[in-house]
């Protein structure tokens, strides 16, 4: 901050700006965008060439594009769940663990029915539902002790991300270890009734893709036309009005973290099943957490967050082809990811109030 | 049990709690002003990893913690930025906080992996680190142990008695009255997360100058989580830090050295025992204590001053 007499204010605005909530994302990232290019300088690469690896590249490849829908669907599932529960100011950051549990549980099925011939239509439905259902129980953890017993869900949500992670390890190198498999802690590999079927034949694209799609669909109609919906929004922006309406916070909080768990255990089943089409020792390159930045990228709605998990895909797909084309490290990724919530968060603060310089008090 | 055993298990407690207190020392200022601030992962890995560079190139323990302290100070400042300046949700600007010292950590330190220095000496202090039993353990330890006992005892000095510890709680229970009686909450709040930020970075400087003593990437592994769990744990009372990270250290090294003690369960499942118990305490602590009566009023809400 200079020293002169004048600082910059925040004036709080009576409504948010119309232009600035659709503008202040752009804002965002083509600030993050300059962030980003100053790391890759530092880096002593050229950023005209890393963006053009980052970016350009795999939007003008089909096998990229591909790549990146498929990484987006896990991006866009879990945030879709997350995104109602920071409307309601509940703060579930352990969607990584609940991502992990739902594929683990739902493999665990794949594994179970390993080698099955006969009658095995119901084993696919039943992942995707065991999936879901472990991911919302796994969720119900912290909700449950938040609301009986007052302790902080930030806090058992991330430590219970690190037991499921340990969970999965001990299980593809203990009991669920693929005998064949060379001493490789991975289970066997899923047989084709346990398999996500292409979203048409021979496609590189699963169709969990399409679960993902109707998802964004289900879930902007109930944000905005069901009670529920309306609940969670006056719970977040008027905690006492909702009081008064009859809505039960301890109930939707509940509600909230079965939902976003359930949505993130579905993710993580979608993705074994349908992608990695084994169990082995990390199953996620932190989709749990990017899913946090897609959510607030999103402007926590529906739609934007399809938006915003593209754009989030593509900084993995391009950070992986930096990896090969320019051996920038991975944690770039990250680091850009980072640079990119903050930018989201601080752009988002222009559609609240506005920026004046005012006269310091003497 | 012999002395000798005692105090080996005994130093090794002390050695894992040491990351833990000053990281939750330093987070509980932070929090008693008011502000939550998650981003103490990443503000520790910050510090490993410039701590562990400053001390490789300069030979010297003292100024790569003072470079673990510099590059959490920078983190916080970030931090400070974006709540302070643009009242940015608390949450969500201290989770970005963490992503990103977790990325930029990697990115320094790509070079460093692997790479080896002496860890930090031991200060032995004359004729009380031979008494028995608590002799080496208390008064042999490296300087860092020193550091993190004199700053809880500072921390709760001035909170407790200092004109500036009492505004910083005023800040922290009620910044619209503190703002009407001219106390500048902004300004108090920043104060309150540099200094999280440097006790953040110095706790990740202990990491890679004490403890391990080398870098790796995301070697802090959760403790940052573990700190700020603590902080709730100890009701926001300094002394209550030290306890609470003696027992968590304890189950970190009840982990290491659960097969030498013969238990045979999974490794995975030892491992994960330190953020199981961390879940179980909080729960303890919740069931026998009138419900967030201790918790700053304020805590995670941002202040924007109407005039």
């Amino acid at each position: 901050m200079s020293a002169s007499s004048w600082r910059l204010k925040l004036v709080a605005r009576a409504n948010p700006s119309r232009a600035l909530v659709l503008l202040a994302p752009v804002l965002a990232v083509a600030l993050a965008l300059v962030f980003g290019a100053l790391m890759i300088l530092a880096l002593g690469k050229s950023p005209v060439e890393a963006f053009n690896v980052y970016f350009a590249q795999p939007l003008a490849d089909p096998f990229s594009l591909a790549e990146i829908v498929v990484k987006a669907s896990p991006l866009v599932m879990i945030a879709l769940g997350l995104a109602f529960c920071y409307r309601a100011n509940l703060w579930n950051i352990g969607a990584e663990g609940q991502f992990v549990i739902g594929g683990t549980l739902g493999g665990g099925i794949a594994v179970a029915t390993h080698g099955m011939t006969h009658a095995t239509f119901w084993i696919l439905p039943a992942m995707l539902v065991i999936g879901a259902l472990g991911g919302a129980l796994y969720a119900l953890i912290p909700a449950v002790l938040k609301v009986t017993l007052g302790v902080s869900e930030i806090l058992v949500s991330l430590m219970l991300v690190y037991v499921a992670q340990l969970n999965l390890d001990y299980l593809v190198r203990g009991p669920w270890r693929d005998p064949k498999g060379f001493n490789f802690p991975v289970t066997a590999g899923f047989d084709p009734s346990a398999t996500l079927p292409p979203l048409w034949p021979g496609g590189a694209v699963h169709s969990g893709v399409a679960i993902t799609v109707l998802l964004v669909i289900i879930m902007a109609v109930v944000l905005a036309r069901t009670r529920f919906g309306f609940a969670v929004r006056t719970a977040g922006m008027a905690p006492r009005a909702a009081g008064f309406a009859g809505f039960d916070h301890r109930r939707l909080t509940l509600a909230l973290f079965a939902l976003s768990g359930g949505l993130a255990g579905l993710a993580g089943v979608v993705e074994v099943s349908g992608v990695i089409n084994q169990l082995q020792p990390s199953i996620s390159p932190g989709y749990g957490f990017a899913a946090i930045i897609v959510a607030f990228l999103g402007r926590l709605s529906p739609v934007g967050i399809l938006v915003a998990g593209l754009v989030l895909a593509l900084t993995y797909i391009g950070g992986e082809a930096a990896q090969i084309a320019m051996k920038l490290p991975l944690d770039l990724t990250t680091a850009f990811q980072g640079v990119v919530l903050m930018c989201v968060l601080a752009a988002d603060v222009l559609t609240h109030y506005r920026l004046t310089l005012a006269r310091r008090a003497s | 049990m012999s002395s000798v055993f005692f105090q080996a298990v005994a130093a090794t407690i002390i050695a894992s709690s040491i990351p833990l207190i000053l990281a939750a020392i330093g987070e509980l200022v932070a929090e008693r002003s008011g502000m939550l601030n998650l981003g103490v992962e990443g503000m520790m890995l910050m510090g490993a990893v410039c701590g562990f560079i400053g001390a490789y190139f300069s030979s010297s323990t003292l100024v790569g913690a003072l470079c673990g302290v510099a590059a959490g100070l920078a983190m916080a400042s970030l931090y400070g930025l974006l709540t302070i300046g643009f009242a940015v949700n608390q949450v969500a600007a201290g989770l970005a906080l963490t992503i990103f010292g977790q990325g930029l950590s990697g990115l320094i330190g790509a070079h460093y992996v692997g790479l080896k220095r002496d860890g930090a000496p031991h200060l032995h202090l004359p004729w009380l680190s031979g008494l028995p039993y608590v002799g080496h353990m208390l008064f042999g330890e490296d300087g860092f142990v020193y550091a993190a006992l004199a700053l809880v005892a500072g921390v709760a000095w001035f909170l407790r008695y200092s004109r500036a510890g009492l505004n910083l709680r005023a800040v922290g229970d009620n910044p619209a009255s503190a703002h009407a009686l001219g106390m500048s909450v902004g300004g108090t709040r920043l104060m309150a997360v540099l200094f999280g930020g440097a006790c953040a970075g110095l706790s990740g400087a202990y990491l890679t100058l004490a403890y391990t003593p080398f870098w790796s990437p995301g070697l802090s592994a959760g403790r940052g989580w573990i700190a700020l769990a603590l902080v709730v744990f100890a009701s926001w009372k300094p002394w209550r830090v030290v306890l609470g990270a003696l027992l968590f250290g304890g189950a970190t090294i009840l982990q290491l050295q659960a097969q030498a003690l013969g238990i045979r369960l999974p490794s995975q499942m030892l491992s994960a025992l330190p953020y199981v118990v961390t879940i179980l305490a909080l729960i303890l602590l919740n069931l026998r204590r009138y419900r967030g009566s201790l918790t700053p009023a304020a805590l995670g809400l941002p202040f924007v001053a109407d005039t």
